[in-house]
């Protein structure tokens, strides 16, 4: 503390002489202050993570694409990021935390677009209890967008690029702000004890159902069942979808991290290491179980299982990743990368065909991570949770559906057969991610 | 003259290289190719999904002799690729009518 103060001391004599005759001026902000800085400087590192996280599914997404369609997926990750940070701004952000303006009690919130504090926070008296307006919206808005960035992988090459966009726009707007302000907004779900620390069904189940809504209708690509069989379409880049593994990981220690959404005490950053350290623990034991299993089953380990293994691992925590001790949160993420393995083979059984495996990811594993909450808190009931997950399952389900169905009605949502085969790269962007390659 | 004609498993093909150049051998062409013989296919496991791999990597090796040299390139390509396990790969013999090196015109023998 010394150390500090003085440097303090020779800052405030070296402006005496600007400010006169005053007394000296004590730089160091007042301890009602404190708190509001640490917060909202936590806001803003763990959003950047968040915000990398789009780096992230991109990556993975691209690396297990085939190679006539990578500049397409990498086209609709900058499309749906950017879209969905507009359409926040315009739409979500007052919708999903409306404070005292619902539209109608606990279930919509307030339209109106969102706007920050005056620059300096000039004339306003601001609430110290929390952080900026800035930070928090930015923060959020990272997991709006990473909702939308699910839906793309269980999509890819074949959906259009713009009828897929305009979705987007009404997922992030809408859909995922609505639902959203049920839990976090403080609406009926949080009334009723519902339990979702990082959002295991706030933010993944809700891409997981939005995407499996969308693989259904838009179909398996073509040539990917064939008399009764699955046939394998592999990835083209194996090291950018463990590249992009590995970044959603670091993203996520911010994602659950972040979502303590106070580092006002002692006891808070001491929650928030809790939060990071089982995040790790609950994405190796996606990993490793995901490894052991297909090795058992398949003599041979899966890496695309073992990289979607560890992202289970992870969405399974995302609903309680604090109260957890570092062995059960092992366990947790060991029981998401048991899912994948089991559900993606179901999954290609009823011939719904999920290019990355964002269905049993995001849906299969949020499920099952919300589910398990009360395993370690003791807020919360499994009922409720079970009855938040069907509501939440419902109601994005529905309205998804209804979306789909009416983009298809409008304008088509799939390429034509002949854009298929030769790739979206070609057909609908006339560019390719590996022009010097053969074709995949 | 002769062209050797032989398909190895690719593992093999540094060490038939050398075997090759110790007995004089002075070029050789190489391709990677695929195929199958009794080898057929096998199964492979992605996602979950089993198929069928019909076709092996291999390589394939061109060689062009003198006719006299032909069996001794033969047997030493058959000593050095040889594993005793299936898909060890096979081997062809044919004649070959003329040669000819582009540099100098050089014809036949002269030309290998």
């Amino acid at each position: 503390m010394n150390k500090l103060k003085l440097p303090l001391a020779a800052a405030a004599l070296i402006a005496l002489p600007a400010v006169g005759f005053a007394q000296e001026t004590d730089v160091t902000p007042s301890n009602a202050e404190i708190g509001y800085i640490l917060t909202t400087f936590m806001f803003l590192v763990t959003g950047v993570l968040v915000f990398w996280m789009a780096a992230g599914f991109t990556m993975l997404e691209a690396g297990l694409v085939r190679g006539k369609n990578v500049t397409m997926q990498l086209t609709k990750n900058m499309g749906l990021f950017s879209l969905a940070a507009i359409a926040y701004y315009a739409v979500g952000y007052n919708l999903m935390y409306p404070g005292d303006g619902w539209s109608i009690n606990g279930i919509l919130g307030a339209f109106s677009m969102t706007s920050l504090e005056p620059v300096g926070l000039a004339d306003t008296e601001t609430d110290l209890t929390y952080a900026s307006v800035g930070s928090d919206y930015f923060f959020q808005l990272m997991f709006c967008a990473a909702t939308a960035s699910i839906v793309s992988g269980a999509m890819a090459e074949r959906v259009k690029l713009w009828p897929f966009l305009i979705f987007v726009i009404i997922l992030t707007a809408f859909i995922y702000p609505i639902q959203a302000s049920w839990k976090w907004g403080g609406g009926f779900l949080q009334e009723m004890g519902f339990q979702d620390f990082a959002g295991s069904t706030v933010v993944h189940s809700v891409g997981g159902w939005a995407a499996l809504v969308g693989a259904l209708i838009l179909g398996p690509r073509i040539g990917k069942y064939k008399d009764g069989k699955t046939i394998p379409m592999p990835g083209s880049n194996l090291p950018l979808a463990t590249l992009g593994t590995f970044i959603l990981w670091m993203g996520w220690f911010g994602f659950n991290g972040g979502s303590q959404l106070y580092m006002d005490t002692a006891a808070n950053v001491a929650d928030i290491s809790r939060i990071f350290s089982n995040t790790n623990a609950a994405a190796a034991g996606g990993a490793v179980a995901a490894m052991l299993l297909t090795q058992t089953l398949y003599r041979k380990p899966d890496l695309t299982m073992i990289l979607n293994g560890a992202l289970a691992g992870l969405v399974s925590i995302t609903a309680e990743p604090l109260t957890p001790s570092l062995g059960l949160a092992t366990l947790i993420g060991a029981a998401g990368g048991v899912i994948v393995v089991l559900v993606v083979p179901l999954l290609d059984k009823f011939k719904i065909d999920d290019v990355v495996g964002a269905i049993p990811v995001h849906l299969g594993a949020g499920i099952f991570g919300t589910l398990v909450v009360p395993l370690s808190n003791t807020d919360a009931s499994f009922f409720v949770q079970l009855k938040s997950v069907v509501i939440v399952g419902l109601f994005v389900s529905i309205v998804s559906a209804i979306v789909w169905l009416a983009l298809k009605a409008i304008v088509g949502i799939r390429v034509s057969e002949e854009d298929e085969i030769n790739g979206l790269d070609m057909a609908e962007l006339g560019m390719e991610a590996y022009p010097e390659f053969s074709k995949g | 003259m002769k062209m050797i004609i032989a398909a190895i498993k690719p593992f093999k093909l540094e060490e038939v290289r050398e075997a090759l150049t110790d007995i004089g051998v002075a070029g050789l062409m190489v391709t990677e190719i695929k195929g199958f013989g009794a080898q057929a296919g096998h199964t492979e496991i992605y996602r979950g999904a089993e198929y069928e791999v019909n076709f092996v990597p291999k390589m394939k090796l061109e060689i062009v002799v003198a006719a006299d040299q032909a069996d001794q390139v033969v047997k030493t390509i058959t000593n050095t690729a040889r594993t005793g396990k299936i898909g060890d790969g096979k081997i062809f013999v044919l004649d070959v009518s003329q040669a000819v090196r582009v540099r100098t015109g050089e014809t036949d023998l002269e030309a290998l």
